[in-house]
């Protein structure tokens, strides 16, 4: 197998292992719009990073971060309803950094990478990041991850037995942040959400218990990357659409098994 | 043990405004250890934003509320709604307390609902769902119960059980509880005190003299009353002036 295959397969693997517990919270709270608006975001992210000469991975975490933090504060404030809020921010970032990377970036701007993922040119640095990423969001999921449960449960009931419920929320949107700027790399900002959302879904009709469901979204996530790449390579699709399929093809599989409650 | 020292919590001259619009104007309220209050009201008359601020989940706009030293509160909420993506049962819901097993089966036990432990939330019944909830409210040892409608969606022999259930966990446990209820006479057996509450307290104390008051009826009709005895002294009701205090009878 060619090293770009093996890096690739590395990058997709570490990014759907994070996205399966991720993907389930994504779910369970219904934050898939919110995922949009920062996956959306990613591409101002990259504007900036093109325009500051920084390091894109970095720009892109800042932005995320950004508008998440921005997020928590205008749901907050309720001053329009939150759906509302996210199609308008979500648009216009996405607007605003394509506009933005046309007029700061030059020739070796590859607009199509950024919106759809460049799986097959992941390097051992891209590949390094990933997992640092990946393992550090996966350390803060597993110690806050009882708390992280029951305010999806019950906000004001958790926050009655002491837990600390806008720090645990944040805490969860700000991780949610740095997997989007990882999983641009292998799905493309167009497409993180489906990366997300799907795995998690398909994995909801598997399992009995919240653990369960999040492993297992982590595993359909890694055969959804295994299963684009070889289409990718095979057929010579474009990788990062070839991965979300393959994830919607596993879905539809399990609608065939039904639907534990 | 003296009266002040088994008060749990005591707010006096709560008030919330929000916008233009008063929610709860002077209201006291004073919750003590072994006893059960309960708050009835009309729809919109502050039962649950009076309940929110005893918890402090919300602030309220004046007034203020003193809590025992490291009050440890019971909640249970009105309504509990779980996505049906998240695969929960019984016995995980209330593992998110970070309980000892050893309690969480007792008080289900107690609740009547262990053999449920296994089922998933989202197929439970409105009884039974409310006798999990109060089971994980139980969980800790809590010095006070809050119980947001806690018969809400269970059918009137299990509602008269389910307050059974709670005086009897109130004597033995000698918790402060406070409910709040839409319907004086159902509760009427398992409370010690009633308060009647229209943004203001308009009247409150034992549920018997409740019923008879006059500001008691003007709010909720003679028709409330009908099964309990004939009232016949209408009695003009004005919120400013006839009971502003609400403890004309106490």
């Amino acid at each position: 197998m060619p090293d770009f295959i093996i890096l690739a397969l590395l990058a997709g693997f570490g990014v759907a292992l994070v996205a399966g517990p991720l993907g389930s919270f994504a779910v369970w709270r219904r934050m898939a719009y919110f995922g949009d608006t920062l996956a959306h975001s990613a591409l101002l992210g990259v504007a900036f990073g093109l325009l500051l000469s920084i390091n894109l991975n970095l720009a892109v975490v800042l932005v995320c971060l950004g508008l998440a933090l921005i997020l928590v504060v205008l749901q907050q404030n309720r001053v329009i309803a939150t759906d509302t809020l996210l199609g308008i921010l979500s648009h216009s970032t996405l607007a605003l950094g394509l506009v933005c990377v046309s007029l700061f970036g030059d020739q070796r701007v590859d607009l199509m990478a950024y919106l759809f993922g460049d799986l097959l040119s992941a390097t051992v640095n891209d590949v390094i990041t990933i997992y640092v990423v990946t393992g550090f969001v996966l350390v803060v999921l597993i110690k806050l991850w009882r708390p992280l449960l029951a305010i999806t449960v019950h906000e004001e009931l958790a926050r009655v037995e002491g837990i600390p419920v806008a720090a645990v929320r944040t805490t969860l949107m700000l991780l949610m942040a740095l997997v989007i700027a990882i999983a641009m790399k292998v799905v493309g900002v167009l497409l993180i959400t489906a990366l997300l959302i799907i795995p998690a879904a398909a994995s909801r009709r598997l399992t009995h218990t919240p653990e369960q469901m999040a492993m297992v979204a982590s595993v359909l996530g890694c055969l959804a990357v295994a299963g684009g790449m070889a289409a990718s390579f095979f057929m010579d699709t474009p990788a990062g659409p070839s991965v979300v399929l393959s994830a919607s093809v596993l879905f539809i599989l399990t609608l065939v098994k039904k639907q534990p409650v | 043990m003296s009266d002040a020292d088994n008060i749990l919590l005591e707010a006096r001259n709560i008030s919330v405004v929000r916008g233009d619009r008063e929610i709860l104007k002077n209201a006291d309220l004073t919750l003590k250890s072994g006893q059960i209050v309960t708050l009835i009201g009309p729809n919109g008359a502050g039962k649950t934003t009076l309940v929110r601020v005893v918890l402090g989940l919300m602030d309220a706009s004046g007034g203020h509320i003193q809590r025992s030293k490291k009050l440890r509160i019971g909640y249970m909420p009105q309504k509990l709604h779980i996505e049906p993506s998240l695969p929960l049962s019984v016995d995980r819901f209330l593992d998110l307390t970070g309980c000892e097993a050893s309690e969480k089966i007792a008080n289900l036990r107690l609740t009547g609902v262990e053999h449920l432990r296994s089922s998933p939330m989202q197929l439970l019944s409105g009884g039974e769902t409310q006798r999990v909830l109060l089971a994980r409210a139980l969980l800790k040892n809590p010095q006070l119960l809050v119980l947001d409608e806690p018969v809400q969606g269970v059918d009137i022999a299990g509602q008269a059980a389910l307050y059974q259930l709670i005086s009897r966990i109130r004597d033995e446990r000698q918790c402060g509880v406070l409910m709040v209820s839409h319907d004086l006479h159902l509760v009427m057996a398992s409370t010690d005190t009633v308060v009647c509450l229209n943004q203001h307290v308009c009247c409150h104390g034992h549920p018997e003299k409740v019923s008879a008051d006059p500001a008691y009826l003007e709010l909720f009709g003679q028709a409330a009353n009908a099964s309990v005895a004939v009232y016949t002294h209408h009695h003009d009701h004005s919120h400013d002036d006839v009971c502003e205090h609400g403890d004309h009878h106490a």
